[in-house]
């Protein structure tokens, strides 16, 4: 069955896999470029509009803002990288954090063991999100969509029947959470400013998930199973298997989330993260990441979520009228979708 | 598709998880964790009078002032010994929908929240033509006669709002940022407005997001740094006012807080002087008495009020009787 096709052999033509790109052109072809040039272009016009944005006390607020955001949108970039969506991923913060809060401050268990059980709770849901979309072959979107549904009525109904109201509290008066509190909710002095902490945590895990991406074997299975996943079925990647590792991952994230919530806060609300699941995709999407799968970027997503923090607090700094927000994130996420396609246009424009 | 080695150290795992996993709850349970678990029971005495009492509000599924509400009605009815139900949504169309099932089940009272009174204004008529008396509480005591109620049992969001802005004025303060946490509750906003009235200095809204709220935190702080001319912050919902409260210390301004509606936090926070005063509209009373009173008109024909509303609040609670309510609301009943 083999044929071999003769090819002249005149012409000697280099590889163009192999030319040399220019600097500019490799740049350009990052996904996490657009996003950071968004990043300058946002801080330098905030910076002009009010002093305080560009003071040490001004970062440590929009960084704040920007850090929850961003800690979500790191899994869901990998997600959306590998093909898929997770729209429960916002209610999940809530189960995570309700779930520590009412094992602790109700049913008595020990504040560590909630929080191992509560892990235990959500890579359970997780496992359950990647499970239903490998087995059925169904889009995320339906079945994440469907957890969220559901997520949300656990979230409120377990919280009514067992509180008689919509919030947990009083996690503070337990044993054991200054040292959480110092793990997960302090503040680092930097310079007499104080930064939370969860900035730092959110700067290691775009690291991590960065280096999870780009240089480990199961980056490669991400990529591989986003862009075509029958083709790397084909050639042995375990798709199924990077898929619910993905679901997992996020609900991990969501875990950690949600505790950093309910112990800075020592309490949490039953409707926590509704809506954010959108967000944490429109941060990914603006760092770079295609909604078809295949493409995109850790740090593009995070730094998506910090042109979100950015404008957040960048337009209060400005001492705009705040009812206006998300009219700029809208156009903002549109602008950076446009932006994105037209460079990348651009830059893969000569290379066919 | 497992690995050899890997199926062997689940199987070995197996019962050794289990085993230790219960050694650890075993050993981690104790009541120093279980903080909120409240040991008094209020009993009631069942009233007998079996009647069907129906409640649909515009309350949003996770709103905490509803939940109170609702909890009122709960134990009004079970003070009663009446069959309660209880449905609500925010969107005015659903909601009229809910109210026209409800009558269909021929309810011996039925009470409605008016967050819109036009879009209810039929379905709350059929009931009434149907011959089901019906009590308005919250919103909409201004056309609740007009449709046929009984009686109204609300709270006056401007009302409320004006006691705010007197209270911050005697405390000295001049700028104000009212942080509304949910876009498009004209409630929020005539709170603010209330505020505005009667505090004589300047009013700046500042919209946040509910259920971010760390995001929250982060635009109150940056609203205090940006202004350093804000003395005063009033928050609209209990939990954005602890919010309020870690963004005051994160700003390190000194800028006074006050806030509407009540949770544990907040009464504590008051008690400990971090929180001037809060406004409690006793939502609790709002859903006992309309059903007490719908249970005494089917059995004695009494109404509440003489055709005027009855207000539930504005109820201050300031740092001499934080404590007492602290219980009560940790208790899901303030």
């Amino acid at each position: 069955m083999t044929t071999t096709l003769e090819r002249p052999p005149a012409q000697p033509q280099p590889d163009e896999r192999v030319a040399r790109v220019s600097l500019a052109r490799r740049l350009l072809v990052k996904p996490e470029f657009g996003a950071l040039v968004g990043v300058i272009v946002i801080f330098v016009f905030f910076s002009f509009e009010s002093d305080v944005f560009r003071s040490m006390e001004g970062a440590a607020n929009w960084l704040d803002g920007a850090s929850t955001v961003g800690l979500m949108a790191i899994p869901i970039s990998l997600l959306m990288i590998g093909g898929h969506f997770d729209l429960s991923a916002g209610v999940q913060v809530g189960t995570a954090g309700l779930a520590t809060g009412i094992m602790t401050t109700y049913w008595g268990l020990n504040v560590y063991a909630s929080m191992v059980v509560s892990l235990c709770l959500l890579l359970f849901i997780g496992f359950i999100n990647g499970f239903l979309v490998t087995r059925t072959g169904l889009p995320s979107f339906i079945i994440t969509l469907g957890m969220f549904l559901a997520l949300q009525g656990i979230n409120l109904g377990v919280t009514k029947q067992v509180t008689n109201t919509v919030q947990v509290s009083n996690l503070n008066l337990v044993p054991g959470y200054q040292a959480l509190k110092d793990i997960f909710g302090s503040q680092i002095s930097i310079g007499g400013h104080k930064f939370q902490i969860a900035i730092l945590w959110w700067i290691i895990f775009t690291i991590i998930g960065s280096w999870l991406l780009t240089q480990t074997r199961f980056g490669n299975w991400i990529f591989a199973s986003g862009g075509d996943p029958n083709a790397s079925k084909n050639v042995g990647v375990p798709t199924s298997r990077t898929t619910i590792t993905l679901f997992m991952l996020t609900s991990a994230m969501a875990w950690f989330v949600g505790n950093t919530q309910i112990i800075r806060f020592s309490t949490i609300q039953a409707q926590v993260g509704i809506g954010q699941e959108l967000i944490y995709i429109v941060a990914a999407v603006i760092g770079g990441c295609l909604l078809t799968g295949g493409y995109g970027s850790v740090i593009g997503a995070s730094l998506g979520a910090l042109i979100f923090g950015m404008t957040q607090s960048g337009i209060v700094y400005a001492n705009w009228n705040s009812d206006w927000f998300k009219t700029f994130v809208g156009a903002m996420l549109l602008l950076a979708v446009l932006a994105n396609q037209f460079v990348r246009r651009l830059a893969t424009q000569g290379r066919r | 598709m497992r690995s050899a080695p890997f199926r062997s150290i689940a199987s070995r795992l197996r019962w050794g998880v289990p085993i230790v996993a219960a050694a650890v709850v075993a050993s981690a349970c104790s009541s120093a964790n279980s903080v909120n678990v409240q040991h008094n029971k209020s009993g009631g005495g069942a009233g007998g009078y079996h009647y069907k009492i129906a409640m649909v509000t515009h309350g949003g599924a996770g709103d905490s002032f509803w939940s109170i509400v609702k909890a009122g009605g709960v134990q009004a009815g079970k003070d009663m010994g009446d069959d309660f139900t209880y449905q609500s949504n925010g969107d005015p169309t659903q909601q009229s929908q809910l109210i026209d099932a409800a009558v269909n089940q021929k309810p011996d009272g039925l009470i409605v929240s008016m967050a819109n009174p036009e879009a209810l204004k039929a379905a709350i008529q059929r009931a009434v033509a149907a011959g089901i008396p019906v009590v308005t509480i919250n919103s909409g005591q201004a056309q609740s006669k007009a449709y046929g109620a009984l009686s109204h049992f609300g709270s006056d969001e401007t009302v409320a709002g004006q006691a705010v802005g007197t209270g911050l004025k005697q405390a000295g303060v001049k700028s104000v940022i009212c942080v509304v946490q949910e876009a498009g509750n004209v409630a929020l906003e005539q709170r603010c407005a209330g505020v505005k009235s009667t505090l004589g200095g300047t009013v700046t809204n500042l919209q946040v997001d509910n259920n971010n709220l760390p995001g929250a935190q982060s635009l109150i702080q940056a609203k205090l740094q940006a202004d350093k001319s804000v003395d005063g912050v009033v928050t609209l919902g209990a939990q954005v006012a602890s919010v309020a409260e870690a963004a005051i210390a994160g700003a390190n301004s000194t800028a006074k807080l006050a806030t509407f509606d009540l949770n544990a936090d907040v009464a504590k926070a008051v008690q400990d002087g971090k929180i001037l005063f809060a406004v409690d509209q006793q939502p609790y009373l709002q859903g006992y008495i309309a059903v007490v009173m719908l249970t005494q008109y089917k059995a004695n024909l009494n109404v509440l009020g003489g055709g005027l509303p009855v207000l539930t609040g504005p109820n201050l609670i300031t740092k001499d009787n934080a404590a007492a309510v602290l219980k009560l609301a940790a208790a899901g009943t303030r």
